[in-house]
């Protein structure tokens, strides 16, 4: 079959401008397919990165209403819990409105042994416990706006507001790397709380980090029946549901996306097909020349094939290659919100195999006539 | 051995079926052609000598009776034994040349040693001295646009012998031909025959065409009405 290559390559450079075009077309595909994924794995790699031992507890009705700050300390009476941190929204922006923040406080006593992912040098962590103005910030965010360690930053923040003007001063005093989270900062609770009556002695949501996974179902129903009936019930879950439930609120973006990929492909099948049948149909009279010259069944059908095969993995490589282009451009962009967007293995194995799928599709209709040609019927033109 | 007719057909007959009508193309038809002829199958339009050079080639199946081509039974063959057999017994010369477009006269005239475990450079060898045999060595590099239609007819007849097949079957050769080009492709015709030793059998509209041949035969509702050469 090798030595028919050249062959395949021939025809294909038989209509220059049509096979252009419809490589140009699986191109577009595959680089949409390629976003997309990105787009995916932006909004959802964070629920396959989130922490398997953690538990998530909010308001029972939202994540915008809060919680008394006294209920981590209850939270954390619960059998099972290692340890718990409890955090707030700040949000902010830098400079101006337009450069909004992804700001978190936290409770800096126990956020490491919640989260002992976040690799960060030991003295930051120690400098960031003895300064209540203190903050550390993701690499991402501090490579954006150039910050250093010792740097004064002033954070802008309307709500919650603050007692004497919307302005946090705050010092960078650790910058850490952890993949899903580079984008985000990370100051202190109680000098949010402390700042603003709005936030004195509540809490956004509390983090439990349990001593086994395997209990979550438990431990989450313990929380929660803790506060049952109470004025302020609570809801848990798993930080897996949790980032996924976040996610899915801004709609169902797994469903849009996974429509909108269907829709391409189908219309990709669709023009490859076509340009593979009119292709096939054009050359009736010289398939029909080569299996009078002795050319097999099996060797015309390859060929057709190869022909749709090489057009839809030329063009969806392409299309991928400029998808990682464009996503990393798009990662550096949106480093704050979506970190995580990038074309991951998976992802690359998906597009191979539609590349592929496509190109079999594609081809087997065409390569199906070709094989079924009768020569006397293909010698007089079809 | 060599006496043996090089195509021994018997009670030939071929069927088509149109619609609920049966046309008999070809009526039990016999015929010998001896090893190393010149053949020329003259006959009216749909007088069958195009399905009977067909059938010879083994591009289409008998409906009834027996057809022997160089040693083979061709009615016995599955489909791949028969195209196999094609490729390497038979060379094919069409009116319309059917070349193909995209390659150049050089892999027009390589395409059925592809079929072949020939090295590149044998292959490469074999086609420059086909190309020189017909007079277009210098041609080699040229796609079929660009040449004449007797030049690409000269093509077609190098990459029918480029395989040394036994027997040639050409189907008006000439037909698309001006008189200067046609008498060339007759003339290399008859040096194939008369030097090569390949049995050629051509189907003609043309009679000065067939004069060339050693023998002519009439086909007419798909039986043989007379000798005339």
């Amino acid at each position: 079959m090798l030595r028919l290559l050249p062959l395949v390559w021939a025809s294909l450079r038989r209509r220059p401008l049509r096979t252009l075009f419809t490589f140009l077309s699986i191109a577009v595909a595959f680089m949409l397919f390629g976003l997309l994924e990105a787009i995916r794995n932006g909004f959802f790699g964070g629920a396959e990165l989130a922490g398997a031992d953690r538990a998530m507890t909010m308001h029972r009705m939202s994540i915008i209403q809060q919680l008394p700050r006294s209920y981590a300390d209850r939270i954390k009476t619960v059998p099972g819990i290692k340890s718990i941190n409890y955090q707030s929204w700040f949000g902010g922006w830098y400079q101006n409105e337009r450069t909004q923040l992804s700001t978190l406080a936290a409770d800096p006593q126990t956020f490491f042994e919640v989260y002992p992912e976040y690799r960060i040098p030991e003295a930051q962590k120690r400098a960031w416990l003895a300064d209540r103005t203190a903050i550390i910030a993701g690499k991402d965010v501090a490579a954006r706006f150039g910050w250093k360690l010792g740097d004064r930053i002033p954070l802008q923040q309307s709500i919650p507001y603050k007692q004497d003007g919307n302005t946090w001063e705050v010092i960078l005093v650790g910058i850490f790397d952890e993949q899903s989270n580079n984008g985000n900062i990370i100051m202190r609770h109680d000098y949010l709380s402390e700042g603003s009556p709005w936030a004195r002695d509540r809490i956004g949501w509390v983090v439990s980090r349990l001593q086994n996974p395997a209990d979550l179902p438990r431990v989450t129903k313990a929380i929660d029946s803790l506060f049952a009936n109470s004025s302020t019930e609570t809801k848990s879950s798993s930080e897996k549901t949790w980032v996924g439930d976040f996610a899915k609120q801004v709609g169902n973006i797994g469903a849009i996306l996974s429509a909108v990929a269907f829709a391409v492909f189908f219309t990709m099948l669709l023009v490859t097909a076509n340009t593979m049948a009119q292709s096939v149909r054009e050359r009736t009279t010289e398939l029909g020349v080569m299996k009078t010259l002795g050319f097999s069944n099996t060797a015309v059908t390859g060929m057709v094939l190869t022909e749709s095969l090489l057009l839809t993995i030329a063009g969806g490589l392409l299309g991928l290659a400029l998808a990682f282009g464009v996503s990393g451009a798009m990662r550096a962009a949106l480093s704050t919100w979506l970190p995580l967007i990038r074309i991951d293995g998976s992802s690359t194995l998906i597009a191979l195999s539609l590349m592929l799928a496509l190109g079999l599709v594609a081809g087997a209709w065409p390569a199906l006539r070709a094989m079924r040609l009768r020569v006397v019927d293909a010698l007089r033109g079809g | 051995m060599s006496d043996a007719p090089i195509v021994r057909i018997r009670e030939l007959s071929k069927v088509y079926r149109r619609g609920a009508e049966d046309l008999r193309v070809l009526d039990r038809l016999s015929l010998d052609v001896p090893r190393g002829d010149f053949l020329a199958l003259m006959g009216p339009s749909g007088s069958g000598k195009s399905t009977l050079l067909n059938l010879i080639g083994g591009l289409d199946r008998p409906t009834s009776g027996t057809i022997e081509v160089a040693g083979a039974a061709l009615e016995g063959l599955s489909d791949s034994a028969l195209t196999r057999w094609r490729a390497d017994n038979v060379g094919f010369i069409f009116q319309m040349y059917n070349l193909l477009p995209v390659l150049t006269a050089e892999r027009n005239v390589e395409l059925p040693l592809l079929l072949t475990d020939m090295n590149r450079a044998e292959r490469s060898r074999r086609v420059a001295a086909a190309l020189s045999l017909v007079g277009l060595g210098d041609r080699a590099r040229h796609r079929p646009r660009e040449l004449s239609g007797g030049q690409e007819q000269r093509v077609g007849i190098a990459r029918a012998i480029i395989t040394d097949p036994q027997i040639l079957l050409c189907d008006e050769p000439t037909g698309d031909l001006d008189r200067k080009s046609g008498d060339e492709v007759l003339d290399l015709l008859q040096a194939l025959n008369a030097q090569q030793g390949k049995t050629i059998i051509m189907v003609t509209h043309d009679p000065r065409a067939a004069a060339r041949a050693r023998h002519t035969l009439h086909v007419d509702k798909g039986m043989l009405v007379q000798e005339v050469a």
